[in-house]
């Protein structure tokens, strides 16, 4: 009975998480604009969209902002993350403080706080809104997940490692290169990925900040929707949700299988200590 | 170990520069006037905006509490399935998160239109066509819609980590199932639950998009009058800022409020 209702209770969540991402998917096939009505099948919708310019521009738009923000982040969160971790408590607890002010602040205050600043650059040094604007909002709020990312493989590594490298001949840089980076690199490379999909993903703060010539695909997409109707968005929706759930359901898997296999090496190495 | 310490200084003049200084401007564009000299009339004149204010604090607690309601069943039923299930149902619960948000409200504009889908099926049986859109609602079902997994995901973290035996005791010792929730999970989930209360009210009484798709105008939030204030058509970055410095006032006192349920370290982390 318990088990009947909780199976229920999760069927009805997931369809309410799901319609409208799967009617919006249905309906990028349909022969007429309508969203309401089926008509009959078609691939037009996906052959205007790659025509589309706007779109297409955008989408470069939003790879270039993306990529260069969450490295750069990535950078200067390592870098930071290093500081932090050598740092005395106080000291730590002050700029771990601040870095969290990113993280919960509304997205609008950061976008429109972002925006008077650069505003300002603008009439003191005749700088732009546009690519380089967009980039320093971004790393704004990609930093903090890096620093999350970086900061805890660092309070796990083992403080020996280093001195062994060292006792073994390796000078600091050495060490640090060869056995400190490798330790953090899971977290750095997670904290990456965040600072990717955030970035990609972001709406408020680049609205805020991108000034009028350069679009990103989330800005051509909240324009799109002013208008009455268009298709091609239910078809871009689609494409999204395909790549999306195709990278996570990958991650999944292949995190199951590493789990299942660490689990029958240490069932096997059971086996052997027992047999002898 | 004192050259490590040096590696921090470019990430300290970056918030310097990108976090504390533009806070600093909207608190200096809140008190001053557009010749750049010190007056409160910005923050007087917010008082015309009061209910626009009071309906933004209002929508984000109903939404923050009906996903609080639909959250803890769902969490409290992943923690404790199987773990390879559990995964998979966590990433269930995120996919729809990492679809762009736009989407997913456009998903809901078009769904709720007079001659939308639902308003199609309804009226196979004869019902309708219902005002589902451009209400207070839809605004509401917006906010529950984007945020619920910002609900889930931190309730589940910490339920995950009450052991089944606890659970096992207090239905050994007779407890009911209502009072298993109350005196045992309630307890146990509280920091998940102050977690994904702020993690749900923040955003949700700071939209503009939402109020801006699903109200259609009828239903301005804070966040609206903001962002028309900065990019809009009255321009006025000075009662922008203090209409902005008083939404951050609220956030911090719902935070200040909620982090003293529980230790912010745990489940702070989505």
């Amino acid at each position: 009975m318990k088990k009947l209702s909780s199976k229920i209770y999760m069927y009805a969540l997931f369809t309410f998480l799901y319609l409208p991402i799967l009617v919006l998917i249905v309906f990028s096939f349909n022969a007429s604009k309508s969203m309401a009505r089926w008509t009959g099948f078609t691939f037009d919708w996906y052959i205007k969209l790659f025509q589309d310019e706007a779109i297409m521009s955008a989408l470069l738009n939003t790879v270039i902002v993306a990529v260069a923000a969450s490295v750069l982040s990535t950078i200067l969160g390592t870098m930071a993350a290093l500081g932090i971790h050598s740092m005395k408590k106080t000291s730590k607890s002050v700029i771990m403080g601040v870095t969290y002010i990113p993280v919960i602040n509304p997205e609008i205050i950061m976008g429109v706080s972002l925006m008077l600043l650069f505003k300002f650059f603008v009439d003191s040094f005749g700088f732009r809104f546009g690519f380089v604007s967009l980039v320093l909002a971004h790393i704004s709020f990609d930093v903090p997940y890096v620093i999350y990312n970086v900061l805890p493989k660092l309070r796990s590594m083992n403080p020996n490692l280093v001195e062994a490298a060292k006792d073994l001949g390796c000078n600091s840089k050495k060490a640090f290169f060869k056995v400190v980076i490798p330790e953090i690199m899971p977290g750095i490379f997670s904290g990456f990925l965040m600072a990717l999909t955030y970035s990609i993903d972001d709406f408020v703060i680049s609205y805020f900040t991108s000034g009028v010539k350069v679009q990103t695909l989330s800005i051509a997409i909240e324009a799109m929707t002013r208008k009455k109707i268009n298709p091609e968005i239910n078809a871009l929706s689609a494409i999204i949700f395909v790549v999306i759930s195709a990278i996570l359901i990958t991650k999944n898997i292949l995190e199951n299988r590493k789990l299942r296999r660490e689990r029958a090496q240490f069932r096997a190495a059971q086996r052997k200590e027992s047999a002898i | 170990m004192k050259t490590s310490k040096a590696l921090a200084i470019p990430y300290i003049v970056w918030i310097l520069i990108f976090t504390i200084i533009p806070l600093g401007l909207i608190v200096v564009f809140a008190l001053t006037d557009s010749s750049g000299s010190f007056t409160l009339q910005n923050l007087f004149d917010m008082s015309t905006y009061m209910s626009v204010l009071f309906r933004s604090i209002f929508f984000a607690m109903i939404a923050t509490i009906i996903c609080l309601i639909l959250a803890f069943p769902a969490a409290y039923i992943i923690s404790r399935a199987k773990s390879f299930n559990q995964s998979s149902l966590i990433v269930l619960i995120m996919v729809p998160m990492w679809i762009n948000f736009i989407l997913r409200t456009y998903a809901w504009m078009k769904l709720l239109d007079p001659n939308g889908l639902i308003n199609n099926f309804l009226g196979l049986f004869g019902i309708g066509p219902l005002n589902l859109i451009n209400n207070a609602g839809a605004v509401i079902l917006g906010m529950v819609y984007n945020y619920l997994p910002f609900m889930i995901l931190p309730l589940y973290s910490v339920m995950v980590k009450i052991d089944q035996s606890v659970i096992e005791a207090a239905q050994d010792l007779g407890s009911s199932r209502l009072s298993l929730v109350r005196r045992v999970i309630l307890p146990l989930s509280m920091p998940g639950i102050s977690t994904g209360v702020i993690a749900v009210f923040v955003p949700s009484v700071s939209t503009f998009v939402i109020s801006r798709m699903l109200g259609g105008g009828t239903n301005d939030l804070i966040g609206d009058i903001i962002e028309s204030q900065f990019l809009g058509t009255s321009y006025n970055p000075h009662l922008g800022s203090a209409m902005a410095l008083v939404l951050m006032v609220i956030v911090l006192f719902m935070m200040s409020l909620f982090n003293q349920f529980g230790n912010e370290e745990e489940g702070a982390m989505i």
